[in-house]
């Protein structure tokens, strides 16, 4: 048996233990290395609940340190992203380097004798860690190894990261950022549920239909939206949908909406990519495309497109989306323009399909209203069948779900 | 028609019925006004002033792709706007920035207030970029750029319907 307790996505108790229970004891995804370059480059943003600069130190290293002066704690960082010499504090002038230390105080003199500004360099998180060029950190000082963390989501970064020549992966200036007016948890199962695909997402079916592409699964074993895709959790509550891809990529899979021009050059993206990761490989990352979860709170869909997508829940019914296109760094200007317009096709507040995401995750939230006296959510497709859960069972929501429910029933 | 001969309150008259037209969900309508080629485009709001073909934007529409995207506004099965949204557009401000023989570019603020359903009042504030086609018998919209002042889209949510 496998029901959820639709408390858990309605009630502003269970935000208050997730917010120490889990997201204080996870790795939470950061920022993407290519988002800063130089020494001095930073973006300023909320991680785990916390105002963070991330950025680059003297040497070019990257580095976070939270946002608030040692003094009254002011932030020290005001501005999206740039580049700066000095984190200046305006309150009371305190300022710091790049390298987080406490470099001027306004005044000096009144404190008393032994006041030492080595001891008040800007705060780092307890851990901070990288793979493959995603950052990520974590307020558990007691957190496991990064890499031990993500176990078998390492593949699916891999599959991503191995798409550029250098392995070197870019992300896309413009920033979509929106509410939705739901739990945070919802969009984790919204991000890989694909038995939502047909009904909610017809008229972007249709839009493909009509743009001649092939949207419809080759036929057989009675599997329902797309065939030969599977479902499945990858330890530590990640999860992933990993389908066989009939409706086009950028990496190396055509389609008629790229136009006819786009042809010669998917196949020499492909050419590439056979002649470095072999068939079999190559295979394996432009033929597929794969929704992963990485616990808590970190999508990437590498499919139409390649997204990342990080979530906030600012309360139990209201969380806020930051999505980011994620690029080859050598792609040519022409494979870069087909990536974004492929995004928009599916994704984003404006493209075909997810403001009706956005709207069945609202719907679901308007009805969880009702979860004291309809108190169980049913979520039992593929429950103990033999072989492969499918990419429309719910065998990988199960995986995420079940992690949370490890961390929220362990000792505090 | 050509652009030397257009007035601020020729341009101002043409806004007013897109708006209108818009505010009605009279859709089929608003594409007879636009070029064969039209573009219609939101950049995000941290980029406003980028290029669709190196960043991501909100909407980055063609041609085909608006009439694909009135096409699914017009199914009842788009949910997102199924009930559909209440709109009602504020075009003020309205400036011909320049005039090239066949083409205007004129800037115009907006205030679109939208509400559906039960949620609250969401305000969209910006300004609309606009080249227009002068060579016909009437305007015709060639591109079609907004530009939202919000910093994030935050509660506002989606832009589900044409802003």
């Amino acid at each position: 048996m496998f029901r959820l307790n639709r408390r858990t996505l309605a009630d502003p108790e269970i935000l208050t233990r997730e917010l120490t229970a889990i997201f204080d004891k996870s790795w939470i995804y950061c920022g993407h290395e290519s988002e800063i370059t130089k020494p001095g480059d930073f973006c300023t943003r909320d991680v785990g609940g916390r105002p963070v600069i991330f950025c680059r130190d003297s040497s070019g290293d990257i580095r976070v340190f939270l946002n608030a002066c040692r003094h009254r704690a002011a932030i020290v960082c005001r501005e999206a992203c740039g580049n700066t010499r000095r984190y200046n504090c305006f309150y009371h002038g305190w300022s710091y380097n790049r390298d987080g230390k406490l470099v001027g105080v306004p005044g000096e003199d009144a404190y008393p004798p032994g006041f030492d500004k080595s001891e008040f360099s800007l705060a780092e998180p307890s851990h901070v860690g990288s793979y493959r060029g995603f950052w990520f950190i974590s307020f558990n000082p007691d957190v496991a190894d990064l890499e031990d963390y993500l176990a078998g989501a390492k593949e699916y970064i891999d599959l991503v990261a191995d798409q550029s020549p250098s392995g070197q992966m870019q992300v896309i200036q413009g920033t979509q950022e929106y509410d939705i007016r739901a739990n945070w948890k919802l969009l984790v199962e919204n991000s890989f549920d694909d038995y939502h695909l047909l009904s909610t997402h017809k008229t972007w079916l249709d839009y493909m239909k009509d743009s001649g592409v092939q949207v419809e699964p080759p036929r057989g074993q009675g599997l329902l939206l797309p065939s030969k895709g599977v479902g499945k959790g990858l330890g530590n509550g990640h999860a992933v949908i990993d389908n066989i891809n009939f409706r086009g990529r950028p990496v190396a899979k055509w389609i008629s909406i790229y136009g006819e021009e786009a042809k010669a050059e998917i196949d020499e993206i492909r050419a590439e990519l056979v002649e470095r990761l072999g068939e079999r490989r190559a295979a394996r990352v432009a033929d597929t495309n794969r929704n992963l979860v990485v616990f808590p709170n970190l999508v990437i869909n590498d499919g139409s497109s390649v997204t990342i997508r990080t979530f906030w829940p600012v309360a139990a019914d209201h969380m806020k989306v930051t999505a980011w296109a994620l690029g080859t760094k050598e792609e040519s200007e022409a494979a870069r323009a087909r990536r974004l317009d492929s995004f928009l096709t599916f994704y984003g507040p404006g493209g075909f399909a997810t403001p009706d995401d956005v709207e069945a995750l609202e719907a679901v939230q308007a009805g969880l209203a009702t979860w004291r006296e309809t108190e169980w959510s049913e979520m039992t497709r593929g429950l103990n069948k033999e072989g492969d859960q499918l990419n429309t069972d719910e065998e990988h929501l199960r995986a995420f779900w079940r992690e949370w429910n490890n961390l929220m029933t362990a000792d505090a | 028609m050509s652009a030397v001969d257009i007035s601020r309150h020729d341009v101002e008259e043409f806004l007013f019925e897109e708006a209108a037209l818009l505010d009605e969900w009279r859709l089929d309508e608003w594409l007879e006004l636009l070029t064969e080629d039209a573009t219609y485009q939101i950049p995000s709001n941290d980029a406003p002033d980028s290029d669709a073909r190196n960043a991501l934007f909100l909407i980055a529409d063609d041609a085909p792709r608006i009439k694909a995207r009135v096409k699914r506004l017009n199914d009842s099965e788009a949910h997102a706007e199924s009930p559909r949204s209440r709109t009602r557009r504020l075009i003020a401000n309205v400036r011909i920035t320049n005039r090239d023989k066949d083409i205007l570019s004129v800037s115009a603020n907006f205030s679109v207030f939208r509400y559906r359903r039960n949620a609250p009042l969401r305000q969209y504030v910006g300004r609309y970029e606009y080249q227009l086609n002068a060579t016909g018998e009437a305007l015709r919209i060639a591109e079609r750029r907004v530009i939202l002042d919000p910093t994030e889209l935050g509660t506002l949510g989606a832009v589900s319907f044409i802003l």
